[in-house]
């Protein structure tokens, strides 16, 4: 679907991206990250044809987006970052004349009920707000049936039900057998829809992979953090604990350890023994977001 | 930007595009409250205003001299025009780009073309709705008559006008650079010219050297050509080469600056 090899961007002497590789298959929702000024938004553009790169070779739907033409842009759907629609026209209006843009259209009913938009079908695209106008920025790309989609940020400034549902829409078209090519600020979005990850630091890839594995985030240690009960000191836990490192700040006590259960079994048993609960006892990974700052601070 | 290329052979699709393009921009144009005012009941009031005020005096035009109302016909004809094609048109286009509306459409398989060719379409009933409007208006309040003689002329003048200032109106919109700016820059071009261009002073009444200035700038050979289809002085067909040639000259020079300087972008990027 996309093949990326040593694509570099230059502005002047500023080096935007600098020699980057990506791969993305057919049907797979793939999550690109990275901070602000990171290339993301660069590297997107160059894909969606809108940018010529200094270096590398690109090619999207098996065609170099530099010279490609209307026939490849009927194949794919776009949703920018900062795009206004039609502001004069109604939703269907707009939705109509974008429809007329392809020669096979998705019919605009259907396309703005995926969105959850039918019911603003009549209203001026000017007086949406602003999570209706990017579920109309959804649409208007959805409206040509793409194979491939480009989504920039599609969620930002949506409300948590929104973002759910914008998810399901992203969902559906994954099921549909349809390529999705996101980028986001959302780490719970990422992690939620992307079969697959790459973050962009400072122009260049610093990690790939699933959302499990990113940045290896399988091979580290899980963290178990609890609150040490009223009148024991730190000493007073088990010695399995206190051997694992367990460290405490503020009354909060940290162990990292590669497999916490036996070490969770043993800390039951020792509260139990001494009549004590742990009620905010938690087992967790390390969160992508966890990983995804680490990897773009020590770039 | 990279401009993405046309495969040769889809011309008639683009005409297809053109049509749709066409309907959409209208109907934009109709649902903007802004647009009309300004280019349909501006134009109207004026009209009105000017052909009462100045209903029992003279102007001096080419030949002698003609009532004043009925030289506002003729001059306000023009305006109208040009507010529907050149100013309307650059405001929409700039506000347009820097809303991110273009570079939304060229995400998608319409042809430049049709953009653009919708779009001067608009530019281009407008103005002559416009002038139909003012021309009817004109002949029942201040029976500014035209004759069977100079009609081709001021048909001929109407649309070449339309089309340079439509032309003209795509050159600026390249050196505005952001939307706020728009609607105050093109006024600030079009109303002073206007001034010293016989639009709402007839030519006579200025100054030599401001008169001067204002024909080397289109609106004074549009005007002009205009008013000589109501001027009964007018010998034969009214057909002025000379403001005709100085029209076209302008759309060349408006047609190489949009090529060169056009952009789908926002100027920020």
């Amino acid at each position: 679907m996309i093949s990326i090899r040593g694509l570099k961007m230059s502005y002047g002497s500023f080096e935007a991206v600098r020699g980057i590789d990506l791969e993305v298959r057919p049907g797979e929702v793939f999550a690109f990250l990275g901070p602000n000024g990171a290339g993301k938004t660069t590297t997107v553009e160059i894909l969606e044809g809108f940018r010529h790169r200094s270096g590398g070779e690109v090619s999207v739907l098996g065609v170099d987006p530099a010279d490609a033409g209307g026939d490849w842009r009927a194949r794919i759907g776009v949703v920018l970052q900062e795009s206004e629609p039609e502001p004069e026209l109604t939703v269907e209006q707009c939705m109509e004349l974008y429809a007329g843009y392809y020669p096979r259209a998705r019919p605009v009913d259907d396309t703005l009920e995926m969105v959850g938009l039918a019911d603003r079908a009549d209203s001026r695209c000017k007086n949406l707000s602003g999570g209706q106008r990017r579920r109309l920025d959804v649409a208007l790309a959805l409206v040509g049936d793409p194979e491939l989609i480009f989504l920039d940020e599609p969620t930002t400034g949506f409300d948590p039900s929104a973002r759910h549902a914008a998810w399901d829409v992203i969902d559906g078209l994954r099921s549909l057998g349809r390529t999705i090519f996101l980028t986001t600020h959302y780490m719970d979005e990422a992690e939620k829809l992307a079969d697959r990850i790459a973050v962009i630091a400072h122009g260049q890839i610093v990690a790939a992979g699933t959302a499990d594995s990113l940045g290896g985030r399988g091979e580290q240690p899980s963290v178990i953090r609890f609150g040490l009960p009223a009148g024991m000191v730190i000493t007073d836990l088990p010695r399995d604990v206190l051997a694992a490192g367990a460290t405490m700040t503020n009354g909060v006590v940290e162990a990292k350890v590669p497999s916490p259960l036996p070490l969770v079994g043993v800390l039951a048993t020792w509260a139990a023994g001494r009549g004590v609960d742990l009620p905010d006892l938690s087992v967790n990974r390390p969160t992508l977001e966890d990983v995804y700052l680490a990897l773009t601070e020590e770039h | 930007m990279s401009i993405t290329q046309e495969s040769p052979g889809r011309s008639r699709s683009t005409t297809r595009l053109i049509n749709h393009q066409f309907r959409y921009d209208l109907l934009s144009f109709w649902n903007n409250t802004q647009s009309r005012f300004f280019t349909i009941l501006m134009p109207v009031l004026f009209l009105l205003l000017f052909s009462s005020i100045f209903r029992h005096t003279k102007a001096t035009v080419p030949g002698g001299t003609m009532p004043e109302g009925v030289y506002y016909v003729g001059s306000i004809i023009a305006y109208g025009v040009i507010a529907a094609s050149f100013t309307n048109l650059c405001v929409t286009v700039v506000q347009y780009r820097e809303a991110g509306v273009y570079k939304r459409r060229r995400a998608t398989p319409v042809p430049s073309g049709a953009i653009i060719g919708g779009r001067t379409l608009v530019g281009c009933l407008m103005g002559l709705v416009m002038a139909g409007i003012l021309l009817a208006i004109g002949w029942f309040t201040v029976s500014a008559h035209l004759s069977a003689r100079t009609l081709p002329a001021f048909v001929v003048t109407v649309v070449v006008g339309t089309i340079v200032f439509c032309v003209l109106g795509f050159a600026v919109s390249t050196v505005v650079r952001n939307a706020d700016a728009a609607q105050p820059v093109v006024l600030a071009i079009f109303l002073p010219l206007s001034f010293i261009s016989g639009v709402f002073i007839p030519v006579s009444s200025l100054p030599h050297w401001l008169a001067d200035i204002g024909k080397v700038f289109p609106i004074y050979p549009f005007a002009a050509a205009l008013v000589a289809c109501y001027n009964p002085h007018t010998k034969g067909s009214g057909l002025s080469w000379s403001h005709l040639g100085l029209l076209a000259v302008w759309g060349v020079l408006g047609l190489v600056v949009a090529v060169r300087r056009f952009s789908w972008l926002p100027n920020a990027e």
